[in-house]
């Protein structure tokens, strides 16, 4: 299990703007350990999904090159305060976490 | 003698095999996601094997579909990056950065009231071009792209 996600989502307007922070390091792969010299295994979310209120709303896909902590920002029209959010992430090692939080 | 050293080689080889296959099943991340990940996009060397990959080969420039990236970027670890699309059912976009060793960064699945609109942050090598793709309801793609020059790259060691 990865480290929680903080999820804020909030009405501006009819609109629900939903930030995401997740916390994961987003290794490349492409970098070396400096004291060993061996390259450092990729380690990255692959996959992640946003539910509005019970429904499937943003489905991504990621690689590599996303930065550490990876910050995404969405917009869901026809949302409500009250509404739960649900945030699932899956990476490349297999590992996954689900958070959520709540329309204000 | 030799026939049951050939059986005893035969039979440890095949249940190799077979201990080998299982693992692969095993090893095999958990699906709690839908979608597979798409391992040949991801992977592409350059943009327009990436955007092939994707179904983009040809996509037609935009102005209705906004990049918003920084002109300079001084962390290369850390390049802010909005994409939004006033195109009409717009169910997808995808971000490549040309000059990275794998162009793909991300890619959006947008639905159930979901604006294509969306912000995120991006690790970039050297200066490069960053692209957005969107794409339509009825498959057809626009891109838009701008350069951001990066100062100190984010995939150094």
């Amino acid at each position: 299990m990865g480290s929680p996600m903080k999820i804020r989502a909030q009405m501006k307007g009819d609109v629900a703007d939903i930030k995401i922070l997740m916390a994961h390091t987003m290794e490349t792969g492409q970098r070396k350990d400096p004291k060993t010299n061996q390259a450092i295994p990729a380690h990255f979310i692959q996959q992640f999904s946003v539910e509005v209120g019970g429904k499937a709303v943003v489905q991504s896909q990621t690689g590599p090159s996303i930065s550490t902590n990876p910050v995404f920002g969405f917009k869901v029209k026809g949302a409500k305060a009250g509404d739960k959010v649900v945030v699932k992430w899956q990476d490349n090692k297999g590992d996954s976490r689900a958070d959520e939080a709540t329309v204000a | 003698m030799d026939t049951l050293r050939r059986t005893v080689l035969k039979g440890a080889s095949a249940s190799g095999v077979l201990v080998a296959a299982l693992a692969a099943g095993l090893l095999k991340p958990t699906q709690v996601l839908a979608t597979e990940w798409n391992k040949v996009a991801f992977e592409a060397k350059d943009t327009p094997a990436a955007m092939k990959a994707v179904g983009a080969a040809t996509a037609a420039e935009s102005k209705d579909l906004k990049l918003t990236a920084p002109d300079i970027a001084e962390n290369g670890a850390v390049v802010p990056v909005d994409v939004s699309s006033g195109i009409a059912n717009t169910i997808s976009i995808s971000i490549f950065v040309d000059k990275n060793p794998n162009p793909l960064s991300a890619a959006f699945d947008f639905a159930n009231g979901a604006l294509p609109d969306v912000s995120m942050r991006l690790k970039m090598g050297q200066t490069s071009i960053v692209r957005a793709v969107a794409k339509t309801a009825d498959g057809k793609f626009y891109t838009a792209s701008k350069e951001v020059k990066v100062t100190a790259g984010g995939c150094g060691g």
